[in-house]
């Protein structure tokens, strides 16, 4: 892969179709956040939020950001930065859970 | 033929795109510690004064916010198209793709700013006696709704700046359908910016 020129890498990337289509299905899960955030879903109000939060900026990085065509290091590399903010998360609650 | 040599040197001028890419990306991890960071305390005051943070939100205008959501994602979207026309060759579809990614950045910032004055008009701002005299957890709220927001906005700032200077260099053919990796660059930024909204929208304008 390496030794190949950039336009052969990249020609899975030129079509607007696709990407027409990812804009299509972000509106659409804006459209629904809002649309739950009236509703009263009581304990899981947040986390729908964030799961939905979480899908749309899985299709601007896989995507728009073209995460899903890049070799797999770049993809190694998110997933070890999500992983610590996970972490991170998960350490900063098990302290402040007990308030 | 004797002066092939200088062209192929020309050609051959060392350029690594996967590099710059990963250096962009590298960056963007910069970029996820200083917000990741604003999302820390923002949970932590939130699990602390629940209601209160429910009650703040209510002050906010969801119908803006969701406005300005379609705005920036609109314009990750012309901005991912500006990036495929030029790798198509259509120079002219990635200049006016670039142009309202930075009309469409504009107007997000026009939207921010009614909406702050709005706020900051009804005496909600920091330090302001009719904030002070709310409640700590409506303090805390307000407080990070100006930092985050405030932070973004700026981001939104460079990252129409840096698409400028990309627009810029695409009119002189600077960057062309073999030489792209720095509006790919700008557009990574741009998408980051995108990302990071995403999260602030449903967390300050729908918690309520």
């Amino acid at each position: 892969m390496e030794n190949m020129p950039e336009q052969n890498q990249k020609k899975n990337n030129t079509g607007y179709t696709k990407y027409i289509l990812v804009w299509f299905t972000l509106i659409i899960l804006t459209g629904l956040t809002v649309s739950l955030a009236g509703m009263d879903l009581g304990r899981i109000t947040v986390a729908t939020a964030l799961l939905i939060a979480s899908i749309k900026s899985s299709l601007v990085l896989s995507v728009f950001m073209h995460l899903k065509s890049e070799q797999k290091a770049f993809k190694v590399f998110v997933l070890v930065a999500l992983f610590f903010i996970v972490v991170s998360f998960v350490l900063l609650f098990s302290d402040y859970s007990s308030y | 033929m004797i002066s092939s040599p200088e062209n192929t040197a020309a050609v051959n001028i060392h350029r690594d795109d996967i590099g710059t890419r990963m250096g962009i990306w590298l960056f963007l991890f910069t970029e996820l510690l200083l917000f990741g960071g604003m999302f820390f305390i923002y949970s932590i005051y939130r699990f602390l004064h629940q209601n209160e943070f429910h009650l703040a939100a209510l002050e906010l205008n969801v119908i803006v916010g969701t406005f300005n959501t379609a705005i920036l994602l609109t314009s990750s979207l012309t901005i991912a198209l500006s990036i495929a026309a030029i790798q198509n060759d259509n120079k002219k579809l990635s200049v006016i793709l670039q142009i309202m990614t930075l009309v469409l950045g504009a107007a997000f910032l026009v939207n921010k700013y009614f909406e702050w004055m709005a706020k900051i008009n009804h005496g909600i701002y920091p330090g302001s006696d009719l904030l002070l005299s709310k409640k700590p957890g409506e303090i805390l709220f307000f407080g990070l709704y100006y930092v985050m927001t405030g932070l973004h906005g700026l981001h939104v700032i460079i990252g129409m700046v840096l698409i400028a200077v990309m627009l810029r260099l695409t009119v002189r053919n600077k960057i062309d359908s073999n030489n792209f990796v720095r509006l790919e660059a700008a557009g990574l930024y741009w998408h980051l910016v995108d990302i990071i909204w995403i999260f602030l929208f449903p967390l300050f304008y729908l918690i309520t």
